[in-house]
């Protein structure tokens, strides 16, 4: 379980996250909407232990992410919109590379396997920079994916993807639900997400505006809700 | 602090410039520019090029090197891949030496080319001081890859970086580059290791200095 406690985040004046509590449970999938600077990617981060909240606390089954960093690390999957990837590696040499800074044992083992999960097994030899957009992406998935993450953590994976792509990888992160796992996402397309999710969290220039279950309204009433609370906030 | 993480960081680098060759060949190319054109300024042999070497060595060196720390961390933050760096389960100051690692071992090997370069373009005889001077290049190219790569960290999310670095970069490694100079100088003119011992010790201590606070700092410098 996540614990979002009073998460405060301030940038010198500017204050990207206010007074932030959330809880997800295991096997639930959120996701997090809200305007172009409302903080998801920072609430993110700071989930990721990759930024320091200014005030407020986070725990991850019971633990300070933030005091055991490297142990909190081992449990997320992060999948931002740029793929993490080094051009002039193959495919198998990224995974490998990750699986290494991870300090996997029978990583030869894992990469084979992650590869065949996103369907790259033919091209595991190839150089990452003559990838498609859309195979880059698919092995940024098997990055994510290597220790067996059981936070996974979304930041707008469909940017810069076409329709298909988006299809695609909707699928994919749908595949990734189980109930020992929680996936939190943030996303602009209110759509897509909704019929991902299981809960969802409207922020708007840093506040929990609204959060729920998806399955206790319905898309419109999201949507009139979203567009409602996003603007009184602005 | 496990060497796996530094030497798998350090494999990365250099296996990612082995396919791109970008950086080594820009840095050997300006490197021999350098040589080329203070070979044309000094008679070659003449007593002035043994008192000015240590200088046209080191000038070739620390530019050429400047080259290389500037791509860097460009490299990684070009993909996003320094965030990719920063969730893994290491310590911020294993990536950093990991990086130092490739960064030094990049630099090393254009001394590897360029040092018989200047022999030949010098006229020099550095046969008999071959591994005390290999020992000065060795920890000057230390200290210099050392502050050099935390700058270069510091550099690359500012606009200006490839301005930035050589301005932060030289005025804080002018211990090392001044004890590597005059050590290197020094012994290719009396031709005795001795006699440069008080500035190779200058040399490692200011290596230690740099090797260790660049370490603890990096922390700082890429954390949000």
């Amino acid at each position: 379980m996540i614990k979002i406690k009073n998460i405060k985040k301030a940038f010198g004046t500017l204050h990207a996250l206010r007074e932030i509590c959330l809880e997800i449970q295991r096997g639930d999938f959120w996701i997090i909407v809200g305007p172009n600077g409302a903080g998801k990617t920072t609430l993110l981060k700071i989930i990721a232990t990759l930024s320091k909240p200014s005030a407020g606390a986070i725990e991850i089954d019971a633990m300070d992410p933030l005091k055991h960093r490297l142990q909190a690390r081992k449990q997320i999957g992060f999948i931002g919109h740029q793929s993490f990837l080094y051009p002039n590696l193959s495919a198998a040499e990224n995974l490998l590379f990750y699986a290494r800074m991870y300090g996997l044992k029978n990583y030869d083992q894992i990469v084979t396997s992650r590869l065949e999960q996103v369907g790259l097994t033919d091209r595991r030899d190839d150089l990452v920079r003559n990838f498609s957009r859309g195979m880059q992406q698919r092995l940024t998935i098997a990055r994510a994916l290597l220790s067996d993450p059981s936070v996974i953590l979304l930041d707008e994976p469909f940017s810069g993807l076409d329709q298909q792509g988006i299809d695609l990888f909707a699928q994919l992160f749908s595949s990734l639900i189980s109930p020992e796992r929680i996936i939190i996402m943030t996303t602009h397309n209110l759509r897509l997400g909704w019929e991902m999710a299981s809960h969802y969290a409207i922020l708007s220039r840093g506040r929990l505006a609204k959060s729920g279950c998806c399955d206790a309204t319905n898309f419109e009433s999201f949507q009139s809700d979203y567009r409602t609370l996003t603007r009184e906030l602005n | 602090m496990t060497l796996s993480p530094i030497l798998t960081i350090a494999w990365k680098d250099v296996l990612s410039e082995f396919r791109s060759r970008e950086t080594l060949s820009a840095m050997l190319i300006f490197c021999l520019i350098v040589v080329v054109i203070f070979n044309f300024v000094f008679e070659p042999g003449s007593e002035i090029v043994r008192e000015m070497i240590g200088g046209i060595l080191w000038v070739a060196i620390t530019f050429a090197g400047i080259l290389g720390l500037n791509r860097s961390f460009i490299y990684e933050v070009d993909q996003g891949c320094l965030l990719g760096l920063l969730l893994c389960p290491v310590d911020p100051h294993v990536i950093y030496y990991g990086k130092m690692l490739g960064n030094l071992l990049f630099m090393l090997i254009l001394e590897i080319i360029i040092l018989p370069l200047m022999v030949v373009f010098f006229n020099l005889n550095i046969f008999h001081i071959l591994l005390p001077l290999w020992v000065i290049l060795f920890l000057g190219t230390l200290g210099f890859s050392a502050v050099g790569t935390l700058l270069s960290a510091i550099s690359v999310n500012t606009r200006a970086r490839e301005i930035l670095l050589p301005v932060l970069l030289f005025p804080i490694a002018i211990p090392i580059l001044l004890a590597a100079v005059k050590s290197t100088s020094q012994l290719i003119n009396s031709g005795q290791f001795t006699e440069t011992l008080a500035w190779i010790k200058i040399l490692a201590g200011f290596d230690i200095i740099f090797l260790v606070l660049s370490g603890l700092l990096f922390e700082y410098v890429v954390e949000d």
